[in-house]
Formats: C-alpha cells, sequence, structure tokens
C-alpha cells in the first residue's frame, strides 16, 4: 500500500533471524539441549516412546501452570501460590470424590481456585497489595489449609474414572496428561494472541498508566488473570491428583519456581508487557528434558539441582540479552 | 590552547573542543565531521530538530557512546573517545532531561551519591554533606533546603539540585538538555539567572533547548545540526528567529500565519461546562462552552489547572462540582473508558508514561482503544486493525520501517503522531490535546498544528492545551486563560488580531494575559 510497509515484506529471512533470534533462543536451547541428550545418552534409553512421554507426564503439570503464569507475568504481577494451591486442590478435589463421587471433586477443585484468586485478585487490586505479596501469604494460608482439612494425611482416590480423566490414563497411545497439556497450551495461546483480553493484558503490562489512559478497566484485567492463574494451578492439582491418585498437600510444593523459570525461560519478560505462551511450554519441556536427562546420566539429587540450576541461569541470561536495552 | 590571550575579553579559552566527530549506526550517518567548540564562560546553545544528532553527540562527549573518527579535546588533553568515567573526571557535567535523583533521598544524599564525605571512622557524614551542599546552593544563589526528600520537592528545585550535584564534583562544563520544559516561569526566571552567574565564573554550558525564545534570551553562541552535518555555528548577535529557524530546518520556513484566521465553528455548542472543580484540587472553577468544529486553546501557566481540566473531562480525575453537558444532555464521565464511548478523546501530556506503551508495536498501540469496534466476538480482527494502522500511518505521515516498529524505535515527533492516531482511530468528536507539541521537532510541529485545523473543517471539536502561545494563537479560534484552577478569561482569536494583525504582538498579548493570569487581577 504505501513503500513504508513494502519494507516490511522485502526482509530477507536472514535479516528476519538476525532481528529475533535472541526471543527464539529459547527454541534453539531445547533443540540443543534435547539433541545433547540423544547423543550421549541414546544408550540409556533417553530416545525411547516410554521416556520421551515420561517427560511429557512429568511436565504436564508444570507446563499447564506456565501457560496461567505467562498471562500474569504478561500483566506485570506474579504468582507465587501456584504450587501451594493445586496441593490444596489436590486435597479438596480427594476428599470431595470420597464425598460425593467425580462431579463432586471437579467442582471443589474448580471451587478451590476460584476462592483462592478472587481472594489474591481483590487484596491486589482493591486494597493495592502488590501480587508479590498477596501470592506470597497466600502460600501459606493454602498450604496450612490443605494440611489442616486433611490432617497432613495423604486422601486417597479410590474412583476409577476420575484418574482416566484426569492425568492418569492413556487415549490410545497418547498420555491424556499430554493432551491437557496441549489443550491448556492452544487455549492460553489463542487467548494471549488473538483476544481483545490478551491485547489488554499485555498493555497493562507494557504500561498500566497508558492503559488506563487507553480506557482499559486496569483493575478488572488483573483481577481476571489473577484468577484465572489459581484456576489453572487448582487444575494442576486436580491433575497430579488423578495421576497419582492421591490428594496431599505436598504435591506442587515448590513447583513456583520451576513454573516461573519457564515462563522467564520461554522468554516472557518477568516486567510485563510481553509474552509468549509457546515458549513457556517449551521452556517448561526444557527443564523436563533437563531433568529426566540429569537423572539418566547418573547424576545424584544433588549435583542434579546445580546443574539444573546452572543450566536455567545460562539460558535466562541468553533470552534477556536482547531485551534488555529495552528495559 | 593558541589563540587565547588575557587581554582580548572577547576571546574566551576553549573548554572542550569536539573535532571533526563521524559516528554511525548501521547505515545511518548520525553524525558527518560534525565540530563543536565550547568556549569557558559562554552559553553555547546545541539547535536541531529531533533526529538532527544532538543527542549523539551530546552522548560522545559524556563518555557512553565512542565515536567512529575524529577527536576530543578537554582540559587541554587529546583523547579518541571519552568514557563517564573519564568524562566526569575531565569535568563534564550532565544535567538530565529525565532528572537522575533518587526521589527517596534527600537533596544532600543525592549532591553527594558515591562520593559521600566520610568521618574519621569510615561512616558517612551526613552533617559534611548538608553542609557542604547548603554551601554549593548559596554559592548559587539560590535556597533548596539539604534535608528535604526530592520527592517533596518542585520540579525546579530538582534541576537546580542536579546543578548542585554536578557542581560538587567540579564540573566545567555543564550539558543540559532541555532544562526547561517542566519548569514554570518562575523557575526559569531563577534557571537563568543561576546559569549566567556560573557563565560569569567561568563555566562552559552547553544548552540544548527548541525552544527558540529561550535562546535568544540566554545564549551567547549557537551550533546548529541538520541530519548529522554542522550547519552553522555563530555568535546569537548574528541571528534573527527567522535565520536560525531556517538553518534548523533547512529550508525557508511559513509562519504560523498561513493558519486561517477564518473560524471553521458551528453554531451547534457540543459540550458546555459549568463551575467544574476537581476533588484532588479544591477551589477550582472551570466554565466555558465549545461548539462543533472549534479549537478553544488553553492557555496558562504550568499548574494552573490545565491537565487537571483534561482528566476530569476524560473521567481521569474525580470532580467535586460542577456539569458538564454534552451534546445537550448532562452526562457524569466516571472512566476513561465511558468517555471514550461518549465520543471524547485525551491525546495526553506525557506521551511516554500517559500516552504509549512504548515496546509494543505501532499497531498494538493504535489498536488499544478501539478493541471494541475490532469485531463483535472476543477476537481481535486483526486485519481491520491493520488496516486501521496503515490509514493512519498514511494519513499523519508518521515515518517508520512497518506498523509492527516498537513505538520506542521511532523518534518523538513520530511517537506523538502514534498518540493522536490512536486516538483519530476513536473517531471522536472532542478531541482533547494536552501539550501535544512539547518536545518534538518543528516539522512535526507544523503538522500536527495543521492537523487540528484539518480536523476542525471537517467538524471536530479540539481542546488545545499549549505553553507555546504562538501556536495557541495560530491553531485556536478562541483562547481561554486559566490561573490557579479557574477559567479566568476568554479571548477571541479575532480579539488578539486586533490592531496590525500581526501574529507576534497577539503573542505577546496573550504572554500578558497569562503572565497576569488573566485581566482581572
Amino acid at each position: 500500500m504505501t513503500d513504508t510497509l513494502a519494507a516490511t515484506r522485502s526482509e530477507t529471512p536472514l535479516g528476519y533471524f538476525k532481528r529475533t533470534w535472541r526471543q527464539n533462543i529459547i527454541y534453539i536451547g531445547f533443540i540443543v539441549v534435547f539433541l545433547f541428550f540423544a547423543l550421549t545418552l541414546h544408550d540409556k534409553g533417553f530416545l525411547t516412546p516410554n521416556n520421551i512421554l515420561n517427560i511429557a507426564r512429568q511436565t504436564a503439570m508444570i507446563a499447564v501452570m506456565a501457560v496461567a503464569m505467562t498471562l500474569v507475568l504478561s500483566s506485570g504481577e506474579i504468582d507465587l501460590s501456584v504450587g501451594a494451591v493445586a496441593g490444596l486442590a489436590s486435597v479438596t478435589t480427594a476428599m470431595a470424590i470420597a464425598w460425593g463421587g467425580v462431579p463432586a471433586g471437579i467442582a471443589a477443585g474448580i471451587m478451590t481456585g476460584v476462592t483462592v484468586g478472587l481472594i489474591n485478585g481483590f487484596l491486589s487490586t482493591r486494597l493495592m497489595i502488590p501480587t508479590f505479596l498477596t501470592t506470597l501469604a497466600m502460600m501459606g494460608i493454602a498450604k496450612g489449609t490443605a494440611m489442616w482439612i486433611s490432617g497432613t494425611a495423604a486422601i486417597p482416590v479410590l474412583d476409577r474414572t476420575y484418574p482416566a480423566i484426569f492425568g492418569g490414563g492413556n487415549i490410545g497411545p497418547i498420555p491424556t496428561l499430554l493432551l491437557w497439556m496441549l489443550a491448556v497450551g492452544v487455549i492460553g495461546h489463542v487467548v494471549l494472541r488473538r483476544t481483545k483480553f490478551g491485547r489488554q493484558v499485555l498493555a497493562v503490562g507494557g504500561n498500566v498508566v497508558a492503559a488506563r489512559y487507553s480506557g482499559i478497566n486496569t483493575g478488572r484485567i488483573k483481577l481476571w488473570v489473577i484468577v484465572i492463574s489459581a484456576v489453572t494451578a487448582a487444575l494442576a492439582g486436580m491433575l497430579y491428583a488423578g495421576r497419582l491418585q492421591t490428594g496431599r498437600f505436598q504435591l506442587g510444593e515448590g513447583d513456583e519456581l520451576s513454573v516461573i523459570a519457564a515462563v522467564v525461560l520461554g522468554g516472557t519478560s518477568l516486567f510485563g508487557g510481553k509474552g509468549t505462551v509457546v515458549g513457556s511450554i517449551i521452556g517448561a519441556l526444557m527443564i523436563g528434558v533437563i531433568n529426566n536427562g540429569l537423572i539418566l546420566m547418573g547424576l545424584e539429587y544433588s549435583q542434579q539441582l546445580i546443574a539444573r540450576g546452572g543450566i536455567i541461569i545460562l539460558a535466562v541470561a541468553l533470552s534477556q540479552a536482547g531485551t534488555r536495552t529495552n528495559g | 590552547m593558541g589563540g587565547y590571550s588575557v587581554t582580548d575579553k572577547a576571546v574566551k579559552p576553549i573548554a572542550v573542543e569536539m573535532d571533526a566527530i563521524s559516528k554511525r549506526f548501521g547505515g545511518v550517518h548520525a553524525l558527518r565531521e560534525v565540530s563543536l567548540s565550547v568556549r569557558r564562560g559562554e552559553i553555547h546553545a546545541l539547535l536541531g530538530e529531533n533526529g538532527a544528532g544532538k543527542s549523539t553527540i551530546l552522548k560522545i562527549l559524556r563518555g557512553v557512546q565512542a565515536p567512529d573518527s575524529g577527536g576530543i579535546v578537554v582540559g587541554g588533553e587529546a583523547f579518541t573517545r571519552l568514557s563517564p568515567q573519564l568524562a566526569r573526571q575531565k569535568g563534564i557535567g550532565m544535567i538530565f532531561q529525565e532528572m537522575s535523583l533518587v526521589p527517596t533521598l534527600n537533596v544532600a544524599q543525592n549532591v553527594f551519591l558515591a562520593s559521600e564525605p566520610l568521618t574519621p571512622a569510615g561512616l558517612i557524614d551526613d552533617r559534611a554533606m548538608e553542609r557542604r551542599s547548603a554551601e554549593i546552593f548559596a554559592s548559587m544563589g539560590v535556597t533548596v533546603d539539604p534535608a528535604a526528600i526530592v520527592a517533596d520537592l518542585s520540579t525546579g528545585q530538582q534541576q537546580l539540585t542536579e546543578i548542585a550535584k554536578a557542581l560538587s564534583q567540579n564540573a566545567d562544563v555543564l550539558v543540559l538538555d532541555e532544562p526547561t520544559s517542566a519548569l514554570t516561569a518562575g523557575e526559569v526566571d531563577i534557571l537563568f539567572d543561576l546559569l549566567r552567574r556560573l557563565k560569569t565564573e567561568g563555566k562552559a554550558i552547553v544548552y540544548v533547548s527548541h525552544r527558540m525564545d529561550e535562546i535568544f534570551r540566554i545564549a551567547d553562541h549557537a551550533t546548529v545540526l541538520r541530519d548529522g552535518r554542522l550547519i552553522d555555528s555563530r555568535p546569537i548577535g548574528e541571528y534573527t528567529l527567522a535565520t536560525l529557524i531556517t538553518d534548523i530546518m533547512g529550508k525557508e520556513t511559513r509562519d504560523l500565519s498561513e493558519f486561517a484566521t477564518d473560524s471553521t465553528a458551528q453554531d451547534e455548542i457540543i459540550l458546555k461546562v459549568e463551575h467544574l472543580s476537581s476533588k484532588l484540587r479544591r477551589g477550582g472553577d472551570v466554565s466555558f462552552s465549545l461548539r462543533r468544529g472549534e479549537v478553544l486553546g488553553i492557555a496558562g501557566l504550568l499548574g494552573a489547572g490545565r491537565s487537571r481540566l483534561a482528566r476530569m473531562l476524560f473521567g481521569l480525575e474525580p470532580i467535586a462540582h460542577g456539569t458538564i453537558t454534552l451534546r445537550g444532555e448532562t452526562i457524569a464521565i466516571g472512566s476513561a473508558r465511558q468517555a471514550t464511548e461518549l465520543g471524547l478523546a485525551l491525546v495526553p501530556e506525557d506521551r511516554r508514561r500517559q500516552g504509549l506503551v512504548l515496546n509494543h508495536s505501532i499497531q498494538d498501540n493504535i489498536e488499544l482503544p478501539i478493541l471494541k469496534r475490532l469485531g463483535a466476538t472476543p477476537f481481535v480482527d486483526r486485519a481491520k486493525s491493520r488496516a486501521t494502522t496503515d490509514e493512519l500511518i498514511k494519513r499523519l505521515a508518521i515515518k517508520t520501517s512497518s506498523r509492527e516498529a516498537a513505538a520506542n524505535s521511532l523518534s518523538g515527533g513520530n511517537q506523538q503522531k502514534i498518540v493522536i492516531g490512536k486516538w483519530l482511530a476513536t473517531d471522536p468528536d472532542i478531541l482533547i490535546m494536552d501539550e501535544p507539541t512539547a518536545g518534538i521537532d518543528i516539522g512535526s510541529k507544523g503538522e500536527v498544528l495543521r492537523l487540528v485545523r484539518a480536523l476542525a473543517a471537517e467538524g471536530k471539536s479540539i481542546i488545545f492545551i499549549s505553553s507555546e502561545l504562538a501556536e495557541l494563537a495560530a491553531v485556536s479560534d478562541r483562547i481561554a486563560v486559566m490561573s490557579d484552577g479557574r477559567l479566568v478569561e476568554t479571548i477571541d482569536k479575532t480579539e488578539l488580531l486586533t490592531g496590525d494583525a500581526s501574529q507576534l504582538r497577539a503573542e505577546q498579548r496573550l504572554q500578558l494575559i497569562v503572565q497576569r493570569g488573566g485581566n482581572n487581577d
């Protein structure tokens, strides 16, 4: 139409790569890490379908929470309570199944997320307490509640259908967990990239004042994002309950760190305004691949922790290097 | 150091000399063999449109960027490049456009930040710090409380603190980048007195400003850059306003009188405001009416309540008293969203903070206020958004490589056009513009003013807030003067242009009214 726009089209693939490679470093990193383990560990069964599916299974909960965390970080907020909320939801779901069957369990799990999300959201958007603090406090409250109502005991899920839907079973050769991950990922990606809500989330995170001046109800957008995060964390807890056929307060413990690491690794800004759901899922898978590879390499747990930390720092440093000047 | 003679008062020693500096960014020549020589006891204006190379040469002087070629002589020593530490060591002090003070610390702590005096025990000597700060302020001839927290100071006092900080580091060359953009007229007078005083003490001062009146008031010498080249460097006395503007813009510029004196205002009164006052500042009283197709200019000093009025009308500031009647209906505006739906739009004062999500693309910024109209579903109709963006890029002549370019990759003038564009996209009946030409180059400024007149001719009503009286007098059909939260007087353009109808006289009359806060005082 105009000559200015023709310039975009004429960009060479190489030019595009040069401009964007830092944003896409996670994909390159994922391939490098995957190939490294594939080559060094091929005799230890790294590439067997069973092991690959196992990685997917172990990563699914982190990936599901990472999708919502992408929205949270993109809006300039943070949610530290996701791991504890997952644990609490696993307990409430398991208890409700024992009391009233699968529908009651699903309702209890989701209601747990909605309740926690509304509390986090109101404290943050009405009382203006930063989400860093509200969700840090909620981490303790959710865990304490889970311990209290379960008497710190594991609550078994005796129902057969529940685990089949939530995380335990397979559909054909494909684990349902993988399908959950894909479904949540696709929804999250479409919401962030293609909907008006997603545009508003990014605008609020990019510049909350400009968003308000543009007629966006910034408080409501943040409230929604926080509720979505808690509900998604509850869903992850329900998946834990299905996979392990148990509700227990320790499930999901410490997951918030893996989730945030996965999201930042994927290229989402910790400071808001920029986010990618696909990157977050790849980030989660990368953490899963690293965990799996390090175990297969025969490292001790202590060594795994150190190696994993080092790899994450390296990857985040690379992915942030290109954006630092803009920050 | 040759050429300096004690007996010859006219030739002062050179404080810093930049010789044939060139700098490229990719394929763009930011500077081509630009020389700049600043003498002691001289206020040296550095002029040029945005993108002319001013900020690049200042960055090289500060040592944050290295030139590709050329040399720098400072304090008699020659360098091929400076580092920030070296620049500071050699007495180059920078007063930033965006304040570089720590708002939560007090004045003395800021002045001596990272060079705190210590007690014999090795602890920070707060008392010495405050005493020495007070001494510096006394030597500057100004009063600033060294114990005051910086966040509590006025912008003018913060700026004085910045200057004190530079002086405490024994700066001989002070670089001020748009120092008056946030100051009141009184504060500008204090700053100018200080600069003159520093000048007589033998400091060299590099002064960057878009305000021509200031240049003629304060500068001794002017260097003009355009497209990265040195155009001219002469004593200010050899310039007239017209020749200076010609040097800056590179062509004979038409003066503002091109703007039609014929009003485009129609009979219909679209907006009527009566006795409006803000909840956040008591004692305000604003009444006016706005016709369809009319440009209402709002004049007044900084702090007169002009931006408050804009925010109240746009639902961003709670209203204490008063009524707003829009198209004959009395309305309450509770949020920016509601204001937008009622056909109002606000181009806010601070485009970087309030107007744009800087690291988002042009398209993303433009679609923000019109998301609701981009399709009936929850999904964004990107095709429609692209078409809208392309149309606005074309209409406003936004210079960009693509609609996907991040807003912060564009110059100030083009950023402002994005903000204007995003509000034009909402097709408002009433467009409120708060200082729309502040800090943008003269070329973009003319484009903005022409656009305002074109919009008025299309039947849109515009509330145009500005501190530049010349452009107010040029673009407005009527001008309302605000003072202390009140609208004190409304002047018709025809009334301003009585007598010989010269633009300059109109501006001077307006200046008088604004300075006195209305005729009635």
